[in-house]
């Protein structure tokens, strides 16, 4: 899992994923949030899902996540290897069991909940 | 017809009878939705769509499944000879299977489907795809949650795929009241296709309609279809029609005094012939005469038992001296055995479809058409013969039916339904009389030819049907043993004529020859007579001669007048 998410996480990097999430993913402890977000090529809801991503993790899991982000248009095969249909798609890696949210992220309590960081109603 | 004019391109489907009804398959490089309820063969007709495009049209193609594992799915329709590893692994066809949480997504906020639409645009750059099946995309509405944007999203992806220019299958479940649950229909408008299934008393049939098809003609009518080892066969019903060329060419039926009581030449070629008859009246034994005639010629002969199996038929017809097996070993006789309660009505005509198509004799037989039919109501068995004679006369085969007539009724009213279509109808009976039960046979009706209207008695001999020599007595046809009396009768009449033919030809002799011999006497006596009479003539003459003489002689010596008569009377 850990080698197959540094591998696909490498050609996003230049386009998709600008230098603080790099700085972020370093950051990073063992026992942190593994984040993958899913996107096709840089669209406004991308961008939008990203800076909505990072704004819900700096204020409730600072300094216990790691972002990557995947651009499909780089590697399209990822999208049959990973099951993503929906973009934006956001999948919490670890800790297990794995979630799958969709959509810009910009309900923030639908994010939360989709991350069990908020019990479901 | 359809052909001569421009018309859409199209994808054939290789599926037997489907491009008939569509007119040569689907919209080519357009989406085509494939509706109905669960288990009427929706992923299956997709799958053979893709498989047989991939190995006989040189498309590759690629099937995205939302319900099934790829390994179920390859499992599955490997029981049809479908084998998909082979396909995948020849880069002909990609099996992607589209796993779906259980349970809606959390939504965050919009979305699009930008990953299903790389992950295909993947997979059909990745083979060169032509054709593409979306097994049931609709299971996308039951696990990811904002169906406005499902909506939009999948008009999208059609629009996407035509713009792809890939022929493609969207296969849809049947909703209440509409084609598909989630009303694709409006979205996918160039081709509609609904499967159906259905039971009758405990029958079931599967049927397939073209709801629409835009920019072509199509067949209009529900239609059949089977499914079995060889994949799907649907039933092109309406391509029937009258438009048979009506041979002229007879066929003789295997009896060879039949064929002189129909015209001397038996049944015509193309031609359906109906042998009705009660219990053990030997329908079955005059369809294996046909059979075996057939055979004999180098024919090939489909025969459909319905209610016995091949072996017993077999069996039975060695005891009248028609070998059979023979026929099976060389390939030219082949027996279809299905119980007629093993499948609908339609699925017995598809599976008839399907077996002269690929088998393609020239003689068919069902034996009988009545267990074929039982079961549906008068109505549903008249369309269902009506079909099987059309479809029988349309590939030119011979066929011949038998029925089972109960005894009791009127032998020609059970068949009120049939009747019309029938072009030679031989009706077999029973004739009892005398404390005996005999085998007639008659002809009811044999249309474009001039035939026997006798009954003839009929023997199931250890080499065959026979017919025997017609005797009429006082009551009619005379058989068994009464007609063995008369035979007896007449042959004993005849010795007595002949005896006296033989005497009076004696008699008439001998009174020609004794009247020969008279006239030969008479003639001996008239020629004496004549003999006879000319001496005395002739003597005669000598006499006269010498009276005169003498008288001249005597005048000169008395030297008289030289007129004696004068003389005379001077000397009176």
């Amino acid at each position: 899992m850990k080698t197959k998410s540094t591998k696909s996480a490498k050609p996003a990097r230049p386009k998709a994923q600008p230098p603080t999430g790099a700085k972020v993913a370093k950051q990073a402890k063992s026992d942190s949030i593994i984040l993958r977000l899913y996107v096709a090529g840089q669209t406004p809801r991308s961008i939008l899902a990203l800076a909505n991503l990072k704004k819900i993790c700096e204020e409730h899991l600072a300094g216990r996540y790691k972002i990557q982000v995947i651009d499909l248009l780089e590697d399209p095969k990822l999208a049959r290897g990973d099951q993503i249909l929906a973009i934006p798609t956001l999948v919490r890696e670890l800790p297990v069991p794995v979630r799958k949210i969709i959509g810009d992220l910009s309900n923030t309590e639908r994010v939360l909940i989709g991350l069990d960081l908020l019990p479901r109603k | 017809m359809a052909k001569a004019r421009t018309q859409l391109p199209k994808a054939p489907t290789g599926i037997q009878g489907l491009d008939e009804i569509t007119g040569g398959g689907f919209p080519k490089g357009r989406p085509t939705l494939i509706c109905g309820g669960p288990g009427c063969g929706k992923t299956l007709l997709a799958m053979e769509f893709l498989v047989r495009g991939a190995t006989e049209y040189g498309e590759p193609g690629v099937f995205m499944a939302f319900e099934e594992a790829a390994k179920d799915l390859t499992q599955n329709v490997a029981s049809l000879g479908f084998d998909l590893k082979d396909l995948v692994a020849r880069k002909k066809m990609v099996l992607d299977f589209v796993y779906l949480e259980p349970g809606e997504m959390e939504e965050t906020g919009d979305y699009d489907l930008d990953g299903l639409f790389i992950r295909l645009g993947q997979a059909i750059d990745s083979i060169g795809a032509k054709r593409v099946v979306l097994d049931t995309i609709e299971t996308l509405f039951t696990s990811l949650p904002n169906s406005h944007i499902l909506r939009a999203e999948l008009r999208r992806l059609f629009r996407w795929l035509k713009d792809r220019g890939v022929t493609a299958i969207i296969t849809g479940e049947r909703g209440e009241g509409t084609l598909t649950r989630q009303g694709l229909e409006e979205y996918v408008s160039d081709c509609v296709i609904l499967l159906d299934h259905r039971v009758n008393d405990q029958l079931s049939s599967r049927r397939l309609r073209v709801v629409k098809y835009r920019g072509s003609t199509h067949g209009t009518n529900e239609y059949p279809f089977l499914i079995d080892e060889d994949g799907i066969s649907v039933l092109p019903v309406t391509s029937l029609g009258l438009q048979q060329i009506a041979s002229s060419k007879r066929i003789p039926t295997g009896v060879a005094r039949l064929d002189s009581m129909l015209g001397g030449a038996g049944y015509f070629r193309g031609s359906s012939v109906l042998v009705s008859g009660t219990a053990g009246t030997g329908k079955s034994s005059l369809a294996a005469h046909f059979a075996d005639a057939a055979c004999r010629r180098g024919e090939r002969v489909t025969y459909f038992a319905f209610e016995e199996s091949p072996s017993q038929i077999m069996r039975n017809m060695r005891s009248i001296g028609i070998d059979l097996d023979q026929w099976v070993q060389k390939g030219l006789l082949q027996f279809q055995a299905n119980r007629p309660s093993s499948a609908g009505l339609e699925m017995h005509l598809t599976m008839i479809h399907k077996a002269i198509k690929s088998f393609k004799p020239q003689v068919v037989i069902v034996d009988p058409l009545t267990s074929f039919v039982a079961g549906g109501t008068e109505t549903e068995v008249k369309t269902i013969v009506v079909r099987l004679v059309d479809l029988l006369k349309m590939n030119h085969c011979t066929s011949l039916f038998t029925s089972l007539t109960l005894s009791g009724g009127l032998l020609e009213q059970t068949q009120i339904a049939i009747a019309s279509l029938i072009d030679t109808w031989i009706l077999l009976r029973e004739i009892e009389v005398g404390g005996e039960r005999n085998r007639g046979m008659y002809i009811l009706k044999s249309r474009g030819m001039a035939h026997s209207n006798q009954i003839r008695e009929f023997l199931l001999t250890d080499h065959g049907v026979e017919l025997r020599d017609v005797y009429v007595g006082p009551s009619g046809v005379l058989t068994g043993s009464a007609r063995l009396v008369q035979e007896a009768q007449e042959q004993a009449g005849r010795a007595v004529r002949n005896q006296e033919v033989e005497r009076r030809g004696i008699e008439l002799e001998r009174k020609r020859t004794t009247l020969e011999a008279q006239v030969v006497a008479l003639r001996a006596e008239f020629a004496v007579q004549e003999i006879a009479s000319k001496v005395i003539i002739g003597q005669e003459q000598a006499e006269e001669a010498q009276l005169v003489q003498e008288r001249v002689d005597m005048g000169l010596s008395r030297k008289a007048d030289t007129t004696p008569n004068k003389k005379n009377g001077n000397s009176k």
